[in-house]
């Protein structure tokens, strides 16, 4: 183990070696700087990083904490005080929190050190990075592919060995898809588990802060520290919070696990389906049973997503006027054309669309036809993973239909993207907790390894057990060692 | 259903301006969209109570008491435009 790598560490072997004191907080830090400065302007994970900052804080690190001394990397849309919080936009360029999201004070609590702005879809709307307004990321096994979105840059840097850890957030699958697009671990957490006070809203009934990290025990790890609640956001579920590593280790008897029909369609690429049939093999050859279940408005659920998430962002993003904070169009005539032209210039295409969709669902005359119809089909999807849940304790599938696509394949068409949620947005609509896992790799044509990710779906606040099932799959198994190649990423 | 968007006129509701050939490209694509969501009215939703939100959980109160919160110093630090501990803001009246 020399210095050079630490970065290759998962959470829970730094903090043993930060515990032992084989290794400091500063050199922890000092290590994964120089790896980001040779690594990262491939990637393009990183917005922004203040290494003089985070030292500081690593020089006072109290490494008997849970999380003492661990450098995390944070979606450029959760405020940390004096930070950047751009969500990649151009209408929040140049901003800096004035405070910290409830989840960076439990980091802090825990000893973390909040460690980076990661890129994203603006607004975390996208399904490929490549809404970010700033740069683009490229997939670490592949620089030619997208790392998957809207948390694309922290998945990337987690992959890359450019991170330990990252907070994503997860609306419609933001942190699954670019988990399993990325060769990484992914966790949504259960509605109301994650406080998003200093959150940036995208869609509010939604979004959920949570987890990018290289195994199962860091994403359990990571969940001990932010999940809880929170009086700050009214959504926040008052239940205690068990510790999330206690069921690791045990296996899968007695354990079942549904394969629900309607998600073995047509267009899941072969090689995610023979990946995916795999696991569910080993799962079962672990213990667990494996049973055919219903989820009969699967196939209304893409629809729903984007009605309802669209009419949410539309009203969120109304606070983006140009005064008090953000772009400011100059030279306005009226008080509209201030508006209008602020926002025209501050926010980019696919938000743009976003706030068009979003504001004619709930438009007079419409709102009954889209918005309120959606709200009902919701509920119907709502009630088959309940259902569901009554005849098995998870759910298996694949997380995304494809594994990492090319960098512009899908940018001109934005039904195909929004397609790409198609196995993850369900359980946003639920308020269910899912997690992805490598489950293995397909082969580009140019004979590149591209990861695939194996979703685990449980119901609402049973996050222990999913972290179980999860965690009983990676080990059998050696995906999670697996590294993008080094002649891609060579230092 | 679908043939019905009219973006230019959204536009304005949403208080965005939009260039021509943004208004053209929004319109095609925003089209497509609300046409694989007419799939929706397959369904009988009578009855269905409609799902605001995934978990039931209504109505949070806290006691109505000052707490620490911004000074206005803080409130103002991200202003485009200030003067006079104010924000300043295009003229709304004539």
């Amino acid at each position: 183990m020399t210095k050079r790598d630490l970065p290759a560490l998962s959470i829970v072997e730094l903090r043993d070696f930060l515990r032992r004191k084989e290794v400091s907080p500063a050199e922890a830090l000092r290590a994964l700087e120089e790896r980001i400065n040779a690594v990262d302007d491939k990637i393009g994970a990183y917005l922004a990083h203040d290494l003089a900052a985070a030292m500081a804080e690593a020089e006072k690190a109290d490494v008997t904490l849970p999380l003492g001394g661990i450098p995390i990397a944070v979606k450029d849309l959760i405020n940390v005080e004096g930070q950047q919080c751009t969500c990649a936009s151009r209408i929040l360029r140049g901003y800096r929190a004035p405070y910290s999201a409830t989840v960076i004070e439990k980091l802090r609590e825990n000893g973390a050190i909040p460690f980076g702005r990661m890129n994203m879809d603006e607004f975390a709307m996208g399904s490929s990075t490549e809404n970010s307004s700033v740069q683009v990321t490229r997939n670490p096994w592949d620089l030619s592919r997208v790392p998957g979105g809207s948390s694309g840059g922290s998945a990337a840097a987690v992959a890359a060995d450019i991170a330990f850890g990252a907070l994503g957030t997860d609306t419609g699958g933001s942190i699954r898809q670019p988990a399993a697009l990325s060769g990484i671990v992914g966790f949504k957490p259960s509605y109301g588990r994650v406080s998003r006070f200093g959150l940036v809203a995208f869609a509010s009934s939604l979004d959920q802060i949570g987890p990018l990290t290289k195994t199962v025990h860091d994403s359990a790890f990571l969940m001990n520290a932010i999940a809880g609640h929170d009086s700050r956001d009214s959504t926040s579920l008052n239940t205690p919070v068990p510790d999330y590593t206690k069921n690791l280790g045990h296996d899968l008897k007695g354990i079942r696990i549904g394969l629900p029909k309607e998600y073995m369609i047509e267009g899941v690429d072969p090689a995610v389906k023979s990946a995916v049939m795999t696991a569910v093999k080993q799962l079962e050859s672990l213990g667990a049973e494996i049973v055919e279940v219903s989820l009969p408005h699967t196939d209304y659920a893409i629809s729903v997503y984007y009605i309802l998430a669209t009419a949410e962002a539309s009203a969120n993003l109304a606070r983006f006027d140009g005064v008090r904070y953000g772009h400011r169009a100059e030279n306005v005539g009226s008080l509209f054309d201030h508006y209008a032209r602020t926002r025209a210039e501050g926010f980019g295409a696919e938000v743009k669309r976003r706030i068009i969709l979003g504001t004619y669902v709930l438009s007079s005359g419409y709102y009954d036809a889209y918005y309120l119809r959606a709200q009902k089909v919701r509920e119907l999807i709502r009630r088959d993973f309940v259902r569901a849940f009554e005849k098995v304790d998870a759910l298996v599938s694949p997380t995304s239909p494809s594994p990492a696509f090319k960098l512009g394949e899908k940018t001109t068409d934005p039904l195909q993207m929004y397609l790409a949620d198609i196995f993850t947005n369900a359980a946003n609509l639920a308020g269910i907790c899912g997690i992805s896992v490598p489950c293995g790799f397909a082969e580009s044509e140019s004979g590149k390894k591209l990861p695939i990710g194996l979703q685990l779906l449980g119901k609402a606040l049973d996050e222990s057990r999913i972290f179980q099932i999860a965690h009983a799959y990676e080990q059998s198994t050696d995906w999670h060692r697996a590294r993008p190649a080094s002649e891609v990423l060579a230092a | 259903m679908a043939g019905e968007l009219d973006v230019a006129y959204v536009a304005q509701l949403a208080r965005l301006h939009l260039t021509a050939d943004e208004t053209r490209l929004f319109q095609r694509q925003l089209g497509e969209v609300l046409k694989y969501a007419e799939k929706l009215k397959e369904l009988n939703v009578e009855g269905v109570e409609a799902a605001a939100h995934p978990v039931p959980i209504f109505n949070v109160f806290r006691e109505d008491n000052a707490r620490d919160w911004f000074t206005a110093a803080e409130a103002l630090s991200n202003a485009p435009r200030k003067a006079n501990n104010l924000f300043i803001v295009t003229k709304v009246v004539e």
